[in-house]
């Protein structure tokens, strides 16, 4: 058990990291120059290491599947990144970043690691306004801010609906930096399916190109797995297609630890599904419910009308909606965090108040914001007695300058104006809180292999508040990481070049080798996708917004027979040796078929409901989670052993000393 | 809805490719573009056929991944879109749709509609960036205000998702819009202007070593741009240029 | 660097261009108002004035300086046009299947190249035939005495005769309105594309540069193709 400790330091919570930073060892200039980091991703975390560790003096190796670094899935998020800087003057403080993390979270994060985000999030505005990212501002000139979900201050620094896109775009121009001094090479259109160990340290990697579909060895003293989340285990989801647990996965069967699996977040504002065909899910900026009221109607009635397509929803009077989670949570209304507004959306819509076709949609009502800023620009413009036209086309304009991009896309996909009529929105699977457990240092299980990022699990517990992602991201890659790495690293100083010609290294490639051909060689009838689908909607259905033991068990075994017959009844057209997206897709799929099982034996055995993980049995008598401190007051860090059946559970406690637990209430 | 496809194939950058024709029936017109490649890629792997390669990834217009060049526009007829949020309602039934990857000099065919545009990488690499490190001592965030009008037009400039649909529209196979856009967006920022010069140089030398085409100001790049990148960034990146170079 | 940079890289390409033919459009505005001159009813003054001009015109020091100015002009810009058209097909060796250029730009501006030629082709046929005669020809026929007692050749008659001929007068007349249809063509682009090309766009100022430069595509060389048939049709014979 002795590579299982959180390792946080002790003393007092707001100085652990500093005194951390001062006594772990450093790794002179010099010395640098002789150490070869592998990071695996190239997204916010992987791409701001990588250039972080570059600029230390470290050779640093990037790994993306993308055939571009700025194409990593963080590009996607759109609306902010939070930052205790307190420029609105509304009480913001690291120490209420902190708390409101923990608390949204519900309980079951780090205290150090959520306390030390806090801290280095503030350094994370500056650097990237250092690095030209052109966050939005005021006509002062400076930073503009915004609210997200579960918190009572506005905190959220934004570039339009294009947050993650401007922050990514940063960090890759920090890695373009350090690719043109030499130190970082790009290996892009490179898919890790390995990990190699030497004498139980990470060394290196296998990695096949995706181009020529060589399988190449890589070596270096440490591997950074920066590789994001798993969410694609719903095959439909808002990541990208191309989003897989395969590096966490690989190496989570080499020895580290798969922390809290069941931990995912269902987003409450995505676009509905529309049919079978669909490929993916398109999220809604939570930014959006700042302004947008979610609504259903009162009468069932009306809801079987809007359905039909007889009533239209902007027919409805104000006294005949319901405003949901305004009645239900007054003090944070629209506004309250994901996970709370995702199982309100599924509870009017299995009430049968849904309003699409599917009767799985609900309302984002943007009309009493175009209203109200339609009002306060006739005030600021000296317009007397502005008409209701006026006040319209006036409210539309601060909307559009606010959203534009969002309502756009949103009127491309589903071919409806959402300045005229609500956007219709469901929940869909975002982000997992879940991932490789690792220590206070970002250390995984394995000595000298790395998880940051969306990829671990340390920092958002049962649920993540909006923005936080970015802000975790960030922080591991430009402010965690390169220090404490450079604690292990310490001790590789003498160990020079790694050789890739081992026998370890050979074996690690004979085990990639062999997978891969008999992928290709099973020649079966399915598609990937045929599996993937299937998977997806086990996991919806069983192991989604609403989990209960009976449908668990089910899932395992259905899970189990569908990996079965995978492995059976594939079919990979092409071959090993080319561009084969087929097989890439396959590799991912048949990961996904056994953290899928995983996930579903972690949702079983937590018997409790928290945070994105909602047990049916438990639960208040007005449908809130039940927390079970008591007994699950704790990270469930599960060891491989050869299925994921047999898994293996550690427990690692967590202990609140500087927050009182209390449950979690937002009404 | 049926549709007729005139889809380039080719099996690698070394072999000539051809023009193929495929039929997909029932498309329903809530699809996205690639949603109906999926289907005919399902098609084709039923059959025992290849399935057709084409880049794509987030599939909600903004990784820059995909680049189909549909019915003689890249990303298809429609405005400020990508290929990904092209929706089949935009076509009609017996339709024939010619699709082929973005063809330049600068962005060799890998396979099929998937091409190599490593080229914009190099150029971002040659100087698309602020030489600061991560040190957590930067200067607070707020101590120098920003114009907001500059900041947004840098904002505008940054939104470019280097998919590459200003190449492929370019009569000439032009990388200008892309880089001007890099070049805007940190000229416009006080931050970004230090060392302007420089990074405006050696990010035209770049552009010009990787063999795309010159600019000459037809503005099919700026209507084919899905993010509607302006030609003012490429009259900003030629007065930064000329600025640069006469000094 | 920075001064090889001027010389070699694509964007100098594109400054020449643009010098050079913004500077040409100012000699369009010169040349046009010499040959205003010709609607002037014929008279001995009108001949005298219009080969008092010419004659300075190929004479001054300055104005000859100004003259080698824009025939480097020209072949600058032509050259550098020939260039710029054979790397920009080089930078898409396999071309489209199915390309559809005029869905996103202007005739015009996709075909620089094409109305260079023509326009080119125009310049050296309208150089040796009054330019070159002016020079070395023979028009003997006609001399003109200067005021200072020179003698000269008659420039204005040759032209007059010229549009005036019975058989080919009217062929010529049309010849040149079609070159001016090719440099109002290329002018549609070229003018604003010079503004561009020199960095020269501001939402404010765009506006007036585009409709300015269609306004001088279309007014210049609608005035220069009016006057041979002005000629032809409207002015007394000589």
């Amino acid at each position: 058990m002795g590579i299982f400790e959180s390792n946080a330091p002790k003393g007092p919570l707001a100085e652990k990291w500093t005194n951390h930073k001062n006594e772990i060892n450093l790794v002179n200039p010099a010395n640098k120059r002789n150490i070869d980091v592998i990071v695996v991703g190239t997204g916010l975390a992987g791409g701001s290491a990588a250039a972080t560790l570059a600029e230390l003096g470290y050779n640093v190796k990037t790994f993306c599947y993308q055939d571009s670094p700025r194409r990593a899935h963080s590009i996607a998020a759109q609306g902010g990144i939070n930052a205790a800087k307190n420029y609105q003057g509304d009480g913001d403080s690291i120490y209420r970043l902190f708390y409101d993390t923990i608390k949204g979270g519900d309980y079951r994060s780090r205290e150090s690691n959520v306390y030390r985000l806090a801290e280095v999030s503030g350094n994370i505005i500056d650097q990237c306004v250092a690095q030209g990212v052109p966050f939005a501002r005021e006509y002062g000139g400076l930073l503009d801010n915004r609210s997200f979900g579960g918190v009572l201050v506005s905190r959220t620094f934004y570039a339009k609906g294009q947050t993650g896109q401007q922050l990514l775009l940063g960090a890759y121009s920090a890695m373009n930096r350090q690719i043109n001094r030499g130190k970082i090479q790009s290996f892009n259109r490179h898919e890790m399916l390995d990990i190699v160990k030497v004498d139980g340290k990470a060394r290196g990697i296998i990695a096949r190109d995706l181009v020529t579909g060589k399988l190449e060895r890589h070596s270096a003293h440490a591997v950074v797995i920066a590789s994001g989340g798993y969410g694609n285990v719903f095959y439909l989801s808002t990541n990208a297609m191309g989003s897989n647990v395969t590096a966490g996965w690989k190496i989570h069967k080499k020895g580290a630890y798969f922390a809290n699996p069941c931990f995912t977040q269902i987003h409450p504002t995505c676009i509905p599904v529309s049919g079978d065909h669909q490929s993916k899910l398109t999220l809604m900026s939570e930014s959006l419910r700042n302004d947008g009221r979610i609504w259903v109607p009162k009468k069932k009635e009306d809801a079987e009308a809007i359905r039909a397509g007889k009533k239209k929803p902007t027919e409805l009077s104000e006294e005949e909606r319901d405003y949901y989670l305004e009645r239900r949570y007054p003090a944070f209304g629209n506004l309250v965090p994901r996970d709370v507004a995702s199982r309100a959306a599924k509870e009017r819509c299995d009430a049968g108040f849904g309003v699409n076709k599917t009767g799985e949609a609900v309302y984002l009502d943007f009309k009493a914001a175009i209203e109200r800023y339609g009002k306060e620009a006739a005030t600021t413009q000296k317009i007397d007695n502005p008409s209701d036209a006026k006040i319209n086309e006036l409210g539309k304009e601060v909307v559009e300058a606010k959203y534009g991009n969002l309502f756009q896309m949103y009127e491309k996909i589903v071919d409806e104006n959402p300045y005229e009529t609500p956007m219709m929105i469901y929940p869909a699977v975002h982000y997992t809180m879940g991932g490789v457990w690792v220590d206070y240092n970002l250390q995984t299980t394995i000595p000298g292999c790395y998880a940051i990022g969306e990829a671990n699990f340390s920092d958002h517990g049962a649920n993540r508040l909006g923005a936080s992602a970015l802000m975790q991201g960030l922080a591991d890659g430009y402010f965690v990481l390169p220090y404490t790495i450079g604690d292990y690293l310490s001790n590789d100083i003498r160990t020079g070049a790694i050789s890739t010609e081992s026998s370890e290294f050979e074996a690690a490639e004979a085990e990639v080798r062999e997978r891969l051909e008999k992928l290709v060689n099973t020649k079966g009838t399915k598609s990937v996708d045929h599996f993937h689908k299937i998977l997806g909607k086990i996991m919806w259905n069983k192991v989604g917004m609403a989990r209960n033991a009976t449908g668990l068990k089910e899932a395992i075994k259905e899970i189990q027979e569908l990996r079965e017959e995978f492995w059976k009844d594939v079919r990979v057209p092409g071959s090993t040796n080319e561009m084969n997206a087929e097989l890439e897709k396959a590799g991912r799929v048949a990961d996904f078929l056994e953290l899928g099982e995983l996930f579903a034996k972690d949702a079983l055995h937590r018997e409790e409901s928290c945070g994105g993980h909602f047990r049916e049995e438990y639960q208040t008598e007005e449908g809130e989670a039940l927390r079970d401190d008591e007994n699950f007051m704790y990270v469930a860090a599960w060891e491989y052993t050869g299925n994921p059946a047999d898994a293996i559970l550690h427990k690692e406690d967590l202990d609140y000393e500087n927050i009182q637990v209390k449950t979690r209430s937002y009404k | 809805m049926n549709l007729t496809l005139k889809i380039w194939r080719q099996k690698n950058a070394d072999v000539k490719g051809k023009v193929v024709t495929y039929q997909v029936s029932d498309i329903s017109e809530d699809m996205s573009f690639l949603e109906m490649m999926d289907v005919l890629n399902e098609q084709l792997i039923n059959k025992g056929d290849e399935p057709v390669a084409f880049d794509h990834d987030c599939r909600e217009g903004i990784c820059g991944s995909c680049n189909l060049q549909i019915n003689g526009e890249p990303h298809g007829p429609d405005r400020g879109v990508t290929t990904c949020q092209l929706h089949m309602r935009r076509f009609k039934d017996d339709d024939t749709i010619v699709i082929e990857p973005f063809r330049a000099k600068a962005f060799p065919v890998i396979k099929d509609l998937v091409v190599d545009r490593s080229a914009f990488d190099r150029i971002q690499q040659a100087g698309g960036y602020i030489s600061v490190n991560t040190s957590g001592n930067t200067q607070d965030a707020n101590s120098i205000p920003v114009e907001k009008e500059n900041a947004d037009m840098s904002f505008y400039a940054a939104t470019c998702i280097g998919c590459g649909a200003c190449v492929a529209a370019c009569k000439n196979a032009s990388a200008m819009l892309f880089t001007s856009a890099k070049v805007s967006q940190y000229a416009l920022l006080p931050q970004g202007e230090v060392e302007a010069d420089r990074r405006v140089l050696q990010m035209v030398e770049q552009m010009d070593k990787e063999g795309f085409g010159n600019c000459t100001n037809t503005g099919a790049c700026e209507i084919e741009c899905p993010k509607g990148i302006s030609l003012e960034n490429i009259a900003r990146m030629n007065r930064e240029y000329l600025k640069a170079s006469v000094k | 660097m920075a001064k090889s940079a001027l010389l070699k890289s694509s964007l100098a390409k594109k400054y020449w261009m643009a010098f050079t033919g913004l500077f040409l459009c100012l000699f369009l505005v010169g040349h046009l108002f010499g040959n205003l001159q010709l609607l002037i009813p014929v008279s001995e003054g009108a001949r005298d004035q219009f080969n008092e001009y010419a004659l300075f015109m190929t004479t001054n020091p300055a104005v000859k300086l100004l003259s080698y100015v824009t025939y480097l002009s020209i072949l600058f810009h032509a050259i550098d046009g020939i260039i710029l058209t054979i790397n920009n097909r080089k930078a898409r060796p396999q071309k489209y299947v199915s390309f559809k250029p005029s869905t996103n730009t202007m005739w015009s501006s996709r075909n620089m190249g094409i109305l260079g030629t023509v326009i080119l082709a125009f310049i050296v046929i309208h150089m040796t035939m009054f330019w070159a005669e002016m020079k070395f020809g023979g028009l003997d026929e006609t001399v003109y005495t200067t005021a200072n007692g020179e003698e000269v050749k008659d420039l204005y008659t040759l032209t007059i005769k010229t549009f005036q001929d019975a058989q080919y007068g009217l062929l010529w007349a049309v010849a040149y309105a079609v070159a001016m249809l090719a440099i109002g063509f290329h002018l549609s682009h070229g003018f604003g594309s010079g503004f561009q090309s020199l960095g020269v766009n501001h939402p404010k100022y765009n506006g007036f540069i585009k409709k300015f430069g269609l306004a001088f595509a279309v007014l210049v060389p609608l005035a220069f193709a009016v006057i041979p048939f002005y000629i032809h049709f409207v002015l007394e014979k000589i």
